[in-house]
């Protein structure tokens, strides 16, 4: 049966609806998270259909005008489109983030199952790392990786990267650990599975539904730890847009008033964090059992 | 009380390791990364021969192996070396900016626990009413705003456009504090010297960094004193003493939080990690002269020793802290010890 | 002999998800005044809430959805918050099955006590609350300098024993009391029932004992309630009730208690398995497992008989 546009959209509606009624609250605001995210990627994606001038334009208008007419978040001191340069700057920050996470997750789901499998020495060594690595602030982990590669979009990715690597690892470890006692485990064991097919088939499987609430998680801190570094004049240079830098160089217009320069590009990366942190809040309660009560 | 001692003494044992690691974490990242420090001190334009000298003098030439041992030796005797740009100890630096962050973090903590906690309770007692989703919507996007941002926002209500509170500094321009410093905590100094107007001025200038950090901070409290409620208040001594006719309120603020609170402690322990990097981002933005704009200053002028230094000096905070708050764990709740 | 609790016609809902739990339907009872009411039945059968009702301490989503329950014909259910708190652990008082998850680890033994008694009388002296808390213990066959401890340091029996002083510390007319030897052990439990008959004389006391064990009921019940499925099945002098039992659930019952004198090949059992309370059979509750089971049964519910102060709800009488 084909439907039309129209009907499809309102058969998605109700979809939607009818879940939000199963699973209450916690829907609505992964729905929500998701919403934010759509929409910010839209700008990542699609950035000239929504932003009027290129964010490098420096005759874009007259210089550190506030918000209003033509300029939406009003201009800087460059004489930039302010707007202009947030829709751009989306870009940068999720490319670093989702790239940082997913360069996180392999790496430490990957150690974590085969140190959770192994057992022994070797695993008892990395988890002791990787205990002490979790306790330590990641953003000054960050700041010295970032300080020591220097600026740069690899680097910085890479440097935000390796924070959250004992997360994954002790999160899969723990899990691994308890599954390797499992019954079925042992029954494949039995019939002479070798470890790795053992690894895929049966473990990875079981750990996927918390890592992927992990995953977005993951994604709203690496966006505030990207937007830090920037913040802090480290890991990028000048010539990328970015909205943490915007900030930084924005705050120097502070004492005379100039609100507008700081205002939106803090309330861009405190709303993309919240849409990935709803996302992860909302799929977290809906993966796990359902309570009773209503 | 034998229990407690033991129960110390098996803590602090195990700490030893994880700072052993801490530390040769720091070694293995601020020297085995591209860039050479010395050539970037010097410019990258001096000639090879005044390189080599210089890295001889430094000790940077030697094994690797050799300098990780001279290291862990170094740590232990407290010396953190001298700074590569300015006739300092690093030890000396440090300890000139280390009060500054702590008091910064002190009252940050105070403030996080203070509105965490009782917004915690509050929203568990008020159960899937508008009230808890309110607070609970809170405790997710509190978290999700830049401690920077937050700052720099604080700074444009209060400081810009009402202007009623400072943006910079730990104290005002008519006050000096070479007139009252001793131990480097300037509430308490000021205090101790009975000056009040400095005292009043020293506050003044707390308040807004402490704010910042200890609002954004909070929103992690939240979610924790609610679930932690939410769990004690289905307890069955909750129940028993509603049966004894005890009034919900002091059911809820005395019975069910003193249970709830003991796991909060801990997480306490956890959020120094944080704390220690909210108070970076913090002190750059209000010129709060501490640890964490000593470590970025120095990351500009690429002074190694410096930076190394910090970091240590955060890895032991970090891990200090965890052990105190375990230990205090034990002293609260009595079963622990017995 | 004076009535001192009357429950009339109560019903007690849970909403959940799934549907309306209807723990407790058109219950009605009376306590006379200085008696031991046995409340027993199976688990779920709607007893612990029955007593939880009483003072009003069900754990949301559950509520009174219907009936009174008159206390010295006074409306618990619409009483005010205020009075329901000035009742609870002064006039009414109530024991729960677990001491050590009962007692607020945190707390030192003397101070829950000087808590409750602060409660209630606001003008007390410290010192006179310890004293009064002092001889409750020795009352209780405790050494009162356990008053210093913690729930954790004493054995299960002792803290069972504090959860009674503390309920009794304010002389109360009724205490219910909740499955209180169900995690005791069988010598423990033993002392503990005799405890019970000893208080209740010294303190001219009610009791409401809910439990799903006979034996308990058989040492100490003045009468017995039988309720099954969030409906009573019959109530009774406790030797009554034993020897001629009338509901044939109480029959199944008291039939599938093993008798160690008897030759039996096989365990007697009630066939079937207990009522889902978000959607009971219409009629008796008991009905589909019931041995005798008429048309009648299958459409409406029982009414009460009586047959010398013997009450039973089932079509076979009425």
């Amino acid at each position: 049966m084909r439907y039309s546009p129209a009907q499809g959209i309102a058969r998605g509606i109700f979809r939607v609806t009818g879940m939000g009624k199963k699973y209450g609250v916690e829907w609505w605001i992964l729905v929500a998270g998701a919403l934010i995210i759509a929409a910010i990627l839209y700008m990542a994606l699609f950035p000239s259909s929504i932003a009027p001038f290129s964010p490098h334009n420096q005759t874009a208008g007259p210089q550190l005008l506030p918000p209003g007419g033509k300029y939406l978040m009003g201009t800087d001191n460059l004489q930039r489109d302010v707007w202009s340069r947030i829709v751009y700057g989306s870009q940068t920050i999720l490319r670093v983030a989702v790239l940082a996470a997913i360069i996180s997750s392999v790496l430490g789901i990957t150690l974590g199952l085969i140190s959770g499998f192994s057992g022994g020495l070797f695993d008892r060594f990395l988890s002791l790392i990787m205990d002490s690595l979790y306790s330590f602030p990641g953003l000054i982990l960050a700041i010295a990786f970032a300080a020591m590669l220097g600026p740069g979009v690899i680097n910085i990715t890479l440097a935000v990267a390796v924070i959250y690597i004992p997360t994954y690892f002790r999160l899969v470890r723990g899990q691994t650990l308890s599954i390797k006692e499992e019954l079925y485990v042992e029954a494949a064991r039995a019939i002479g599975s070798s470890g790795p097919t053992i690894l895929w088939k049966y473990i990875f499987p079981n750990v996927i539904a918390t890592t992927v609430v992990v995953f977005t998680l993951n994604v709203a801190d690496a966006i505030m730890i990207e937007a830090a570094l920037t913040y802090l004049g480290l890991g990028l240079p000048p010539s990328i847009v970015d909205w943490g830098m915007d900030l930084s160089m924005g705050k120097k217009f502070l004492p005379s008033g100039v609100w507008w320069l700081i205002t939106f590009p803090g309330a861009m990366i405190s709303l993309l964090a919240v849409g990935f942190t709803m996302l992860g809040e909302g799929l977290a309660e809906i993966l796990n059992p359902r309570l009773l009560e209503r | 009380m034998r229990n407690l001692t033991r129960y110390i003494i098996t803590r602090v044992l195990l700490t030893i390791p994880m700072v052993f690691i801490l530390l040769s974490i720091v070694f293995v990242v601020l020297r085995v990364m591209p860039g050479d420090p010395v050539s970037a001190m010097l410019g990258g334009h001096a000639p090879e021969s005044v390189i080599e000298q210089k890295k001889e003098e430094m000790g940077l030439n030697r094994s690797m192996a050799v300098q990780y041992f001279d290291y862990l030796w170094q740590i232990c005797r407290l010396d953190l070396g001298e700074s590569m740009v300015f006739k300092q100890r690093v030890t000396k630096a440090i300890g000139e900016k280390l009060p500054a962050t702590i008091e910064l973090t002190a009252f940050g903590i105070l403030i996080t626990l203070f509105l965490g906690v009782f917004m915690g309770a509050y929203a568990a007692d008020k159960r899937r009413m508008v009230q808890d989703y309110v607070i609970r919507l809170y405790g997710i996007v509190v978290y999700c705003i830049p401690v920077y941002w937050m700052g720099l926002m604080l700074q444009l209500i209060f400081g810009i456009w009402l202007d009623v509170l400072p943006i910079a500094g730990r104290t005002g321009p008519r006050v000096f504090a070479s007139t009252f410093e001793k131990t480097g905590f300037y509430v308490l100094d000021t205090i101790l010297v009975k000056d009040f107007s400095a005292f009043g001025d020293v506050v003044i200038h707390l308040i807004l960094p402490a704010f910042t950090l200890g609002l954004v901070l909070s929103g992690i409290f939240v979610r924790l004193t609610r679930a932690n409620m939410l769990d004690v208040l289905r307890s069955d001594y909750i129940v028993a003493a509603e049966a004894r006719g005890i009034r919900h309120r002091k059911i809820v603020y005395r019975h069910a939080l003193k249970n709830a609170f003991i796991p909060i402690l801990t997480m306490m322990g956890l959020q120094i990690a944080l704390l220690m990097a909210g108070a970076v981002l913090t002190e750059t933005t209000f010129s709060w002269p501490g640890m964490g704009r000593l470590l970025l200053e120095r990351i500009y002028l690429r002074d190694y020793p410096t930076i190394q230094g910090v970091i240590i000096m955060i890895a032991l905070i970090v891990a200090m802290a965890s052990l105190i708050v375990d230990i205090i764990y034990a002293i609260v709740d009595p079963r622990v010890r017995y | 002999m004076e009535k001192i609790l009357k429950i009339e016609d109560l019903s007690v809902h849970f909403p959940i998800n799934i549907g309306t739990v209807r723990a407790v339907e058109g219950v009605s009872l009376e306590l006379r005044q200085g008696e031991v009411m046995g409340l027993v039945g199976e688990s779920g059968c709607g007893k612990s809430t029955l007593g939880f009702s009483i003072l009003r301490l069900l754990r949301p989503p559950g509520k009174i959805v219907g009936g009174r329950i008159l206390y010295h014909d006074r409306d618990i259910v619409q009483m005010s918050k205020r009075e329901i708190l000035s009742l609870r652990g002064r006039k009414i008082a109530m024991i729960f099955q677990d001491p050590l998850t009962s007692l607020n680890p945190l707390f030192r033994i003397d101070q829950q006590f000087i808590e409750t008694l602060f409660t209630h009388e606001r003008g007390i002296d410290k010192k006179e609350a310890f004293g009064r808390a002092e001889r409750m213990l020795e009352s209780l066959g405790i050494s009162p300098e356990r008053l210093l401890e913690y729930p954790h340091q004493m054995s299960g029996g002792m803290r069972q024993r504090i959860m009674i002083g503390m309920g009794l510390i304010l002389n109360p007319d009724l205490l219910i009391a909740d499955e209180p030897t169900t995690s005791l052990d069988v010598i423990v439990e033993a002392q503990f029932l005799d405890l019970l008959n000893d208080l209740r004389r010294q303190f001219d006391l009610t009791i409401i004992l809910i439990t799903h064990n006979l034996g308990n009921v058989a040492q100490l019940a003045d009468r017995i309630t039988v309720m099954y499925g969030g409906t009573i099945a019959e109530v009774g002098p406790a030797q009554e009730i034993f020897d001629d039992p009338l509901h044939p659930y109480t029959q199944g019952l008291l039939a599938s208690i093993p008798n160690i004198k008897l030759d039996q090949p096989k365990l007697e059992t009630m066939p079937g398995s207990p009522p889902d309370l978000v959607d009971p059979p219409p009629g008796c509750v008991f009905h589909p497992r019931c041995p005798h089971a008429k048309e009648i049964c299958r459409h409406e519910r029982p009414i009460m008989t009586e047959r010398d102060g013997h009450l039973v709800f089932c079509w076979l009488y009425g």
